[in-house]
């Protein structure tokens, strides 16, 4: 070791992270100046230990589970006796039937005002509630895909590419439908998503770490997660206004 | 229940087991993700992402490790991806506002120590916080990891996929700025 430590051997000393450690004690011991050197970062460091953590509610560990219990239903057998992609098909099935019935209904049936107009909330309540959770798996991937982890350079994206390839073609039904349905936003956001969820249902299950870091750049800065979180809550929000316009 | 009997039983189906381990870790996943987002919303949203992520990859979990481990470093990326995908929100003022800090009232010398002490309390947390919040996110991670959950270099360096050297000088220049921003502070006290 120099005569006198660097701030940066300091730091690992505190640390604990210092092979020479013996022999900085015994240098600290006998030189006054690094030894004040060191007492003010001892003192900056453990101040910072005085940064509080907002408290929880006792019960906030099953808060945590309640919050999370609806999220896992979709894609565990252990909550749902029927696997991936049926359940969800059936319900996009089930969305554009109720709105291909809406857009029907608007020419075929005759005027009856109210009537109408309870269908066609309850309808787009349905199809916004669909739509949210599409969505909303849709994030979930995306989120999983930007936190894959490298080994060895290559990056396992296996279980985004699975789900990737299911939500493919509910997300090709939701965009025709939003499309049908004059929803240009809606329309453009699901058109990027695919092309997302095309590029890794294409990919080997297992890309280099750069191919991984440059598909989260071009989504970073299309902000194509913060889209997707914006567009979720706004479904949310709408499909709840309609739910409480009927009640 | 240890954790290692928890995540197999969770792997073939038990629901409580599962349960079992977020009700375990989702308090200190929550400190964790507070501590490098600074938010305390993000930080809710990391808890969830972390174990909605861990769950979906259970399989990838080797009982070699310890789960605790594993989780936190689930937590720890999901932070980064977060703090890199959203522009960071301005720093937690944890009791006292800009405002209070301000207030002349509270300026007033008093024969009491607890204001003042509460008060300089108060100044050094706004302190750490507004630092950490002009950290960038690899300096961020790497400090709270190291600082405040114990992880060594080479741990941190597995988790955020950098040397170890390069986690050094992400912490050392935490460091620094810690130590501009709070010397004047603390060696005032």
């Amino acid at each position: 070791m120099n005569p006198h430590p660097t701030e940066e051997q300091l730091v690992l000393y505190y640390y604990g992270d210092i092979q020479e450690a013996p022999a900085m004690a015994a240098h600290l011991e006998d030189c006054a100046a690094c030894r004040d050197g060191y007492h003010a970062l001892q003192r900056v460091l453990n101040s910072v230990d005085s940064l509080s953590v907002p408290e929880r509610a006792p019960d906030y560990e099953s808060h945590v589970w309640r919050r999370l219990v609806p999220l896992l239903k979709p894609s565990k057998p252990w909550y749902r006796p029927w696997s991936g992609w049926k359940p969800l098909m059936i319900a996009v099935s089930l969305a554009v039937l109720l709105v291909a019935a809406f857009l029907a209904g608007r020419t075929l049936k005759p005027p009856v005002k109210e009537t109408i107009a309870d269908a066609a909330q309850l309808r787009e309540r349905v199809l916004l509630v669909a739509l949210g959770a599409h969505l909303e798996r849709t994030k979930m991937m995306l989120v999983e895909l930007a936190n894959a982890q490298p080994v060895g350079g290559q990056v396992d994206i296996s279980f985004e590419q699975e789900s990737a390839a299911k939500l493919l073609e509910a997300n090709r039904l939701y965009r025709q439908t939003a499309l049908n349905a004059g929803n240009y936003q809606v329309t453009a956001l699901l058109e990027e998503l695919e092309r997302v969820m095309l590029e890794l249902a294409h990919s080997p299950a297992s890309v280099p770490e750069r191919q991984l870091e440059d598909l989260c750049s071009r989504m970073e800065e299309r902000s194509l997660l913060f889209k997707v979180k914006v567009f979720s809550s706004q479904f949310e929000n709408r499909a709840a206004a309609l739910s409480s316009t009927r009640l | 229940m240890e954790d290692s009997l928890a995540v197999a039983l969770a792997k073939s189906g038990d629901g409580d087991a599962y349960r079992t381990l977020v009700e375990r870790y989702s308090r200190s996943v929550f400190r964790l993700a507070y501590r490098m987002t600074g938010n305390e919303q993000d930080a809710e949203d990391v808890v969830q992402e972390t174990f909605l992520r861990a769950f979906r990859h259970l399989h990838r979990w080797d009982a070699r490790s310890s789960f605790g481990t594993w989780i936190y470093r689930i937590a720890a990326n999901g932070s980064l991806d977060l703090l890199r995908s959203r522009k960071r929100r301005s720093a937690v003022a944890p009791s006292t506002s800009d405002t209070d800090l301000r207030d002349p009232l509270l300026l007033i010398p008093s024969d009491d120590p607890g204001p003042h002490r509460l008060l300089y309390s108060s100044e050094v947390q706004r302190q750490v916080a507004a630092t950490l919040d002009t950290c960038s996110e690899m300096e961020r991670t790497a400090f709270v990891l190291r600082h405040f959950e114990g992880q060594s270099i080479q741990e941190i360096g597995a988790s955020l996929g950098v040397s170890a050297n390069s986690t050094k000088q992400s912490i050392f220049r935490a460091v620094h700025k810690l130590r501009r921003a709070l010397e004047p502070l603390v060696n005032q006290a």
